[in-house]
């Protein structure tokens, strides 16, 4: 009896951890912010109100009843994923984390995680191919394997599978973008831009098969379930991917205005 | 700043508005038809059973190709108009006759021949692919009629 109290303390503990988590990363964000402001190296209001939104997303994503309802409509998981794995980490990559890190750090640690950035398995991860890999494979793996189902039952399971959405989609969001922190690939944009268009297609087709061919199987959802829930990824995707397209155009334009500014054309 | 008597487009210009605008036209038709067919009237069906493999990767990609074309051409028109390059007649020409190029696409090729969806689903099909293809080619003349004069607004 006792033993099962404290059990429900713990997992109620355990179901708020990522909010205490969020809540400590962004107040680090905007403490770091803050510090640059005061000394005078200025640092973006938009950045900090980006980094908020990311913030905010992922909170609702994570909060009780989401993850209650996730648990037992897959709608409900659908939205999760949108959040976590496409809608929270484009805010976030647009408010250039790494860049404040790195700015904030004393010399030597920003030394130390240049190095983290530029060495092999990071740069292999964040080229925009492997990260559209990570994306659509673990989608894939995901929904038309006994995983899916395996990860209802487990909650280290469940929990890796969110952070795999949110690392996954980070990195898919900074490959592409390219910026505003510095990405270790100098990749064009009709590159970065042929990638997001096969990112968009796979969506789309993940979503139709899951739509006709009723996957997941195995984890007692019933058709109608199913089809709304690949109908909410097909055009949820389609919002979401259509965001990171504007950003990154809006990106490329303001760092071409700013060159024309720099340089002025020689005619 | 703005002359009441534009000067006459280069033609480097003149090309690129009619090409933007015709991708920002078949996009923003695909969208439409997503909107009014798939949404508001529910008649064509999100899945049909009869859609073959390829015609599912095929509309994915269409869709994808959509999607981009609608936030590109949109990018890259809004960029020239803000660089007084856009020629309002080109761009015109070019939007019709991407609308009723996508139309005539999609009536064609994802209807009938990869058999993606049916416009409608228990009727008669062919009043409604005629409808489909007609109002697909009375853009296309529209489109055409409007290149046609800006070729000889052009010369002359």
């Amino acid at each position: 009896m006792l033993g099962s109290v404290a059990a429900g303390g713990a997992s109620a503990l355990l179901a708020w951890l990522p909010l205490g988590l969020l809540c400590l990363v962004t107040l680090g964000y905007l403490g770091a912010a803050g510090r640059q402001q005061r000394h005078g190296n200025g640092w973006s209001g938009w950045r900090c109100a980006l980094f908020v939104l990311g913030s905010l997303l992922l909170a609702v994503a994570v909060a009780p009843p989401v993850m209650a309802w996730a648990h037992h409509d897959l709608s409900g998981h659908m939205a999760q994923h949108l959040l976590i794995g496409m809608l929270a980490p484009l805010a976030w990559a647009l408010a250039a984390p790494v860049t404040l890190t790195l700015r904030s750090l004393p010399t030597a640690a920003a030394r130390r995680l240049v190095g983290v950035l530029r060495s092999l398995p990071l740069r292999i991860v964040s080229h925009p191919i492997a990260a559209l890999l990570l994306n659509v494979g673990g989608m894939a793996l995901l929904y038309f394997t006994p995983l899916y189902a395996a990860s209802r039952h487990s909650g280290l399971l469940h929990g890796w599978v969110h952070l795999h959405f949110l690392a996954a989609g980070y990195l898919f969001c900074w490959s592409i973008l390219a910026g505003p922190d510095a990405s270790p690939h100098r990749l064009g944009l009709r590159f970065r831009l042929g990638v997001l268009f096969v990112s968009m297609a796979a969506h789309a087709l993940l979503g139709k098969l899951m739509y006709g061919y009723l996957w997941p199987r195995g984890a007692g959802h019933s058709a109608a379930e199913i089809q709304a829930a690949a109908q909410l990824m097909y055009y949820g995707g389609d919002l979401a991917e259509l965001l990171l397209a504007v950003a990154l155009m809006a990106l490329t334009s303001a760092a071409r205005r700013e060159s024309l500014l720099t340089f002025p054309p020689l005619r | 700043m703005t002359s009441p008597r534009p000067a006459p487009a280069a033609a480097k210009d003149s090309r690129r508005s009619l090409w933007l605008a015709a991708m920002a036209g078949a996009g923003v038709m695909a969208a439409v038809d997503e909107i009014v067919f798939h949404q508001l009237l529910q008649w064509h069906h999100f899945f049909d059973r009869a859609t073959p493999t390829v015609g599912i990767l095929s509309d994915g990609l269409l869709h994808a190709a959509e999607l981009l074309a609608i936030a590109l051409g949109a990018f890259l028109l809004i960029e020239q108009a803000q660089r007084r390059r856009l020629v309002a007649r080109w761009a015109w020409a070019g939007a019709f006759l991407g609308m009723g190029g996508f139309q005539l696409f999609d009536g064609i090729v994802s209807h009938k021949l990869l058999g993606i969806h049916q416009i409608r689903y228990g009727v008669d099909l062919l009043a409604y692919d005629l409808s489909w293809n007609l109002s697909a080619l009375a853009l296309l003349l529209v489109g055409l009629a409007l290149y046609r004069r800006a070729r000889r607004l052009e010369r002359g």
